[in-house]
């Protein structure tokens, strides 16, 4: 593995290399034009030695970055077409990724006890076509940089329009950067529904939606999976709306009065000590809250209920949902803000004018305009309450209860997610594929959530202006 | 407009002075006052929470900042460790012996193995570490000062309450008589605990470092930093800058809001899904994580970028087109100059976003048990906040202060790279 | 500066008539915005159900001076008033005085329509709603009517009372607006340019109906142009720089002026 790191990085080295010697050689080449011709040359000398660099480095680059990123998975299917057929016959993909991850464990030399032979042989190949790949990588390479070194050159000539060429690169790259967004929300769609299919294979659909019993941990026989019942996720849908709930129930009052206080009663030194003091709540880290939630919180629930004898769960909705609201309090608390702020000051003056008080110019004509805003700040809130998942996978519980009683423990998509794939990387069961259908529902939800906020905050945006 | 007679109904004059309207308006006046001080508690209850936050983590994690260390003399016998292979000798005896002369008057073995309970279980390694790296030690009798074990650490920081009666505490009362003798001799030292920022994880509390965990998001923000940054500016200035108004900028505005606001657990599974599974990728490797972390800090830089040169006057643009440069020329000489403060403080303040963010590096595996910092960027790590949640998990004891030490580590690197973002933004931006 | 505010009081006291019928008096109104003055040493008498104008180029005070009248200033945390604004002989600026109360009493109507984000009948309701003026809503409902009618606007408006105001057009909002501030029957009313962001028929209808308002509420009203000011005031006050220059009846500031410069700025030589 060591090795392999080290030609890597060698051979970016080199392509660094090699596009500052095409820059050096293409300005010298384009010097020598202006010196030759003088005012008819088009181009400038550094727009020559631009583009070579552009046109060795890139591509190179480019070619490299998707070989080793494709690398592993060529060799693997190929050493798993030259698997004996002994060993692949009637092998389920299951079977089939158990072997690839030994082949891998014995290439590597992490051997615990000595390997069939197949596999070792397997294993063998394995490094040996990973070292072949490696070294037709660098050679691969160091060819296409040569060739775009003699293309650049030939092509430059006193006439030729190397700006227009290097900013036409230039353009292509940024185009590719605009489009890599696309692309990571369609790599989101495509893997997620990709895993989520396989789990709707094993599992129907109708159970994961509308099945009240969620019990991935069993161990289930393969031939058993559709009559368990255990992946019901009703549970642990209402779980994570109950804890979200909570979240907003405490958030919407202190950040929407917050935020009122601040634009219409507090006075620009207090907001500037205020603002900051929010900004932190919203900086800190979501881990940090889950710790506050388990070490103080949590503790300080269940003695409040203890005082009242009433048996609160040690990891309560209450808890995990309270800590989660201060979290979203900083977010709903500078949307309200900039909402109401958004409202135009003669509102505020025609209200004042009347002889209202600022209270009701506050509740009776500020509020009412600013609420799109205000609307789309506690939906974009609510996205991120649903999938916040530091806070409950530390504060909440792990089993399903269908229950709203906010003092008993449920559990999330969030939590369930991470608990499901945490240590295990077999794709191949439904445990961890159900992981992906929780993931792709909840990408889903929140993506309706944010569409929809993000919709309503533009148009309101939008009236004002 | 003239059937309306303006004479035919003189406004009827409102009576302000009557005793109905005064009670009105002191009910109204009330209403004023409430909402006021709904105001103030609402931010009140915010600022408290924020202060019981960290009050909490203070009065938990200050006592992590300090290690408990006990001094003891050890003989390093040529019989149990050779000079020529230092890496292989019989440090637990070497150590038993050193506990023995800690305290030569006790010969019950029970007695024994309690007393050797004080100090850390590390302590062979310790030993071996610093033989190994003075060979000429061989021979010599040293004297060694290592961590005391947790419940120890915690009786003399007075977590533990001596006067407990003895079932309810951890320690019973003839493991503390023992810990006072050491005590009494002078022994026990309490020291700033380097090892908290220079060691790494460990299984033993006290011995328990952030070195891993530190390199390891270093790592991983490097690599984040490598690729949202430029790809980030690239996109800003397309988008900013040459993008026609049509359905497809529009569809990439859109998905660039969206991502800004997916779950970042969602970017976990994408990680675990794509670099892990179909790119093979190791698992645990900072390399994952920070690939992870580019492509949510993406949008965040995007929009900075956008908005910084959007800040730049129009004035600056057609200056510079109007004596012949190219469009191009425009960006890289003038406006992305005139703009680089801005993205240089958007993307510090995302990075520190990043630096924080648990959830997905959890997914690909960067909460692996490490016990000595990663090499490189493909390699098995842990990074801050993942190190901060294992800790949180451990049942040990100490590992709560710790825990709350490693919060306060984390924060204290988030609100220096704030500062230094506002510094930056003080400094270097104009106001137009 | 000082020997101008003299030469600007003698004038307002030698030229002009004391006004027998004051509803609003200002003496030594001083007004500051942070450390900058914006007034000067005011002294002007707003006569009972007559409309005044107050005129001079922008920046001179005149809507400085208008939001002291309703302590509209009061909003502005950097403003500060000294001197002594009576309503009716009372002290608008005795801290027992009711800010609620008073600008209930002197309504207000601002340059730029600013209907509230509600329907028509509800923008004109707000007033009465707030202060309790309707028992019950037949009375609600015969002030919103009323107040319409008066503002000339029912007629064109009746069908649509429960539409938002906002969708009316830019002079129908303006109407609207002084529906809204008629609806709390105050006895003053101040207008801050009313025709400033609107077109000339629209402007024409305010004009008319600022005559027939006059009838039954005292009026102050600010303007740009010199024209509305004589079409529609009795009398009309000339600012310049913070200073009021000349007061008088509106026919004599606009024929034979003391001043010269409130003549130079009635012939159009500057402002």
């Amino acid at each position: 593995m060591n090795w392999q790191g080290a030609v890597t990085g060698y051979l970016f080295l080199s392509i660094i290399l090699f596009s500052l010697a095409a820059f050096y050689v293409g300005r010298s080449a384009g010097a020598r034009f202006v010196a030759a011709e003088g005012a008819s040359v088009h181009s400038r000398p550094i727009y020559h030695g631009a583009f070579a660099a552009i046109w060795v480095g890139l591509p190179t680059l480019l070619l490299v970055v998707l070989w080793l990123l494709f690398q592993d998975a060529v060799v693997r299917a190929l050493v798993v077409a030259s698997l004996p057929s002994s060993l692949t016959e009637g092998a389920s993909p299951a079977q089939i990724s158990l072997f690839v991850s030994e082949i891998r464990n014995v290439a590597a030399g992490r051997i615990f006890s000595e390997p069939r032979p197949e596999i070792a042989a397997a294993a063998e190949r394995y490094a040996s076509w990973t070292v072949i790949a490696n070294w037709a990588m660098v050679v691969v390479a160091l060819c296409a940089m040569a060739l775009a070194l003699y293309l650049a050159r030939s092509r430059s000539a006193p006439r030729y329009r190397a700006r227009q060429s290097f900013e036409r690169a230039l353009d292509v790259i940024m185009i590719g950067s605009a489009g890599l967004a696309i692309l990571v929300t369609l790599g989101i769609i495509v893997s997620l529904t990709y895993e989520a299919i396989q789990f709707f294979m094993l599992v129907p659909p109708a159970e994961f939606f509308f099945g009240l019993n969620w019990e991935p941990q069993i161990p289930i026989r393969a031939d058993q999976i559709a009559g368990t019942g255990a992946f019901g996720a009703v549970p642990v849908f209402t779980g994570t709306l109950l804890i979200a709930t909570i979240a907003l129930i405490f958030a919407i009052p202190i950040g929407l009065m917050s935020a009122i206080y601040l634009v219409e009663f507090a006075n620009p030194r207090i907001r500037g000590v205020i603002k900051p003091i929010l900004e932190i709540l919203a900086g800190v880290p979501t881990v940090v809250y889950g710790f506050f939630a388990v070490l103080t919180v949590a503790p300080a629930i269940r003695q409040a209920g203890s005082l009242f004898g009433i048996a609160i769960s040690p990891n309560s909705a209450l808890a995990a949902g309270a800590v989660m609201g201060i979290m979203i309090i900083p977010f709903i608390s500078s949307l309200s803000d900039d909402a109401l702020k958004a409202v135009p000051q003669s509102m505020r003056d025609g209200s004042l004018a009347m002889g209202a008080t600022r209270s009701e110019t506050v509740t009776k004509v500020l509020i009412p305009a600013a609420l799109p805003g205000i609307m789309g700040g506690i939906l974009l809130a609510a996205s991120r309450a649903i999938g916040e998942t530091m806070i409950v996978v530390m504060a909440a519980g792990l089993t399903a209860n269908l229950t709203a009683n906010p003092l008993d423990g449920v559990t999330t998509v969030t939590v369930q997610i991470v608990t499901l794939l945490i240590g295990d990387t077999a794709f191949d069961n439904p445990k961890t594929l159900s992981a992906f259908a929780l993931g792709l529902v909840l990408f889903i939800v929140t993506l309706c959530l944010n569409v929809l906020a993000l919709r309503i905050v533009q148009r309101y945006r939008e009236r004002y202006e | 407009m003239t059937d309306i007679s303006n004479n035919q109904t003189p406004p009827a004059a409102v009576d302000w002075a009557s005793g109905k309207a005064k009670a009105l308006r002191k009910k109204r006046y009330a209403a004023d006052r409430r909402l006021r001080y709904y105001g103030i508690a609402a931010i009140s209850t915010a600022v408290l929470l924020l202060g019981i936050l960290i009050g909490s983590l203070v009065s938990t994690g200050y006592l992590a900042f300090v290690q408990t260390h006990v001094t003891m003399e050890v003989a390093i016998d040529p019989e149990q460790v050779s000079a020529d292979d230092p890496a292989s000798g019989n440090y637990r005896a070497i150590v038993s012996d050193g506990v023995q002369r800690l305290f030569p008057d006790v010969e019950d073995g029970g007695a024994l193995r309690a007393a050797a309970g004080i100090i850390t279980n590390g302590a062979q390694v310790i030993l071996r570490n610093r033989v190994i790296a003075d060979r000429s030690l061989v021979g010599q009798t040293i004297r060694l000062q290592v961590p005391v074990s947790d419940p120890y650490d915690q009786l003399y920081k007075d977590v533990i309450d001596r006067d407990l009666p003895e079932n309810r505490r951890r320690l019973n009362d003839s493991q503390i008589a023992l810990f006072e003798t050491l005590e009494d001799r002078g022994l026990i030292e309490a020291k700033a605990n380097w090892g908290l920022i220079f060691s790494s994880d460990s299984r033993f509390p006290e011995l328990a470092g952030l070195a891993g965990a530190i390199v390891g998001s270093f790592y991983a923000l490097l690599v984040c930093f490598a690729i949202s940054f430029p790809i980030g500016i690239a996109a800003a200035i397309y988008l900013e800058e040459f993008a026609p108004k049509n359905r497809w900028t529009d569809l990439i505005e859109v998905n660039i809001n969206n991502l800004a606001a997916v779950p970042s657990i969602v970017f976990g599974l994408l990680g675990l899904a794509v670099f892990i599974q179909l790119f093979g990728l190791p698992r645990s490797a900072p390399l994952v994580g920070g690939l992870v972390l580019a492509l949510m800090t993406l949008p965040t830089i995007i929009i900075v970028t956008r908005n910084s040169l959007k800040a730049v006057p129009p004035s600056i643009r057609e200056a510079a087109l109007g004596i012949g440069a190219s469009r191009h020329e425009v960006i890289l000489h003038h406006l992305l100059p005139l703009a680089i403060p801005g993205i240089l403080t958007g993307t510090i303040i995302g990075l520190a976003q990043a630096l924080g963010e648990t959830a997905p590096l959890l997914l690909i595996g960067m909460n692996a048990f490490l016990t000595s910092p990663p090499g490189g960027i493909m390699e098995p790590a842990t990074a801050l906040p993942t190190q901060i949640f294992i800790w949180a998990d451990s049942p040990e004891r100490g590992f709560v202060s710790r825990t709350s030490a490693a919060i306060l580590v984390l924060l204290g690197f988030l609100i220096t790279m704030n500062a230094i973002a506002i510094y930056l933004r003080s400094r270097l931006e104009r106001r137009w | 500066m000082n020997q101008m505010t003299e030469i600007a009081l003698e004038h307002a006291i030698t030229n002009v008539a004391p006004q027998v019928n004051a509803k609003m008096r200002g003496r030594d109104v001083n007004v500051f915005y942070g450390a900058k003055q914006a007034l000067f040493d005011v002294n002007l008498d707003i006569g009972e159900r007559q409309v005044t104008s107050l005129i001079g180029p922008s920046g001179c005070g005149k809507s400085t001076f208008l939001r002291c009248l309703n302590r509209m200033n009061d909003t502005i945390d950097i403003a500060r008033m000294v001197g002594d604004i009576t309503l009716d002989g009372q002290d608008i600026y005795d801290p027992k005085i009711d800010v609620v109360e008073l600008r209930a009493r002197v309504g207000m109507v601002f340059q730029k329509p600013n209907p509230f984000p509600k329907s028509i009948f509800e923008n004109v309701a707000y007033g009465p709603k707030i202060h309790g003026l309707a028992s019950n809503k037949t009375d609600l409902e015969e002030i919103v009517v009323t107040s319409l009618k008066k503002a000339s606007l029912f007629d064109e408006v009746k069908d649509r009372l429960h539409e938002p105001g906002t969708g009316l057009s830019g002079g129908q909002q303006q109407r609207l607006c002084i529906a809204r501030a008629i609806a709390v029957s105050p006895e003053v009313i101040l207008m801050d340019e009313p025709c400033s962001a609107l077109d000339p028929i629209a402007t024409a209808k305010i004009e008319e109906l600022i005559d027939e308002l006059r009838a039954n509420f005292t009026i102050v009203i600010v303007t740009h142009s010199m024209q509305q000011a004589a079409r529609v005031s009795q009398r009309t006050a000339f600012f310049h720089l913070g200073i009021l220059v000349e007061e008088g009846a509106t026919e004599q500031i606009f024929t034979a002026p003391s001043d010269k410069r409130t003549q130079d700025y009635v012939t159009g030589r500057f402002g």
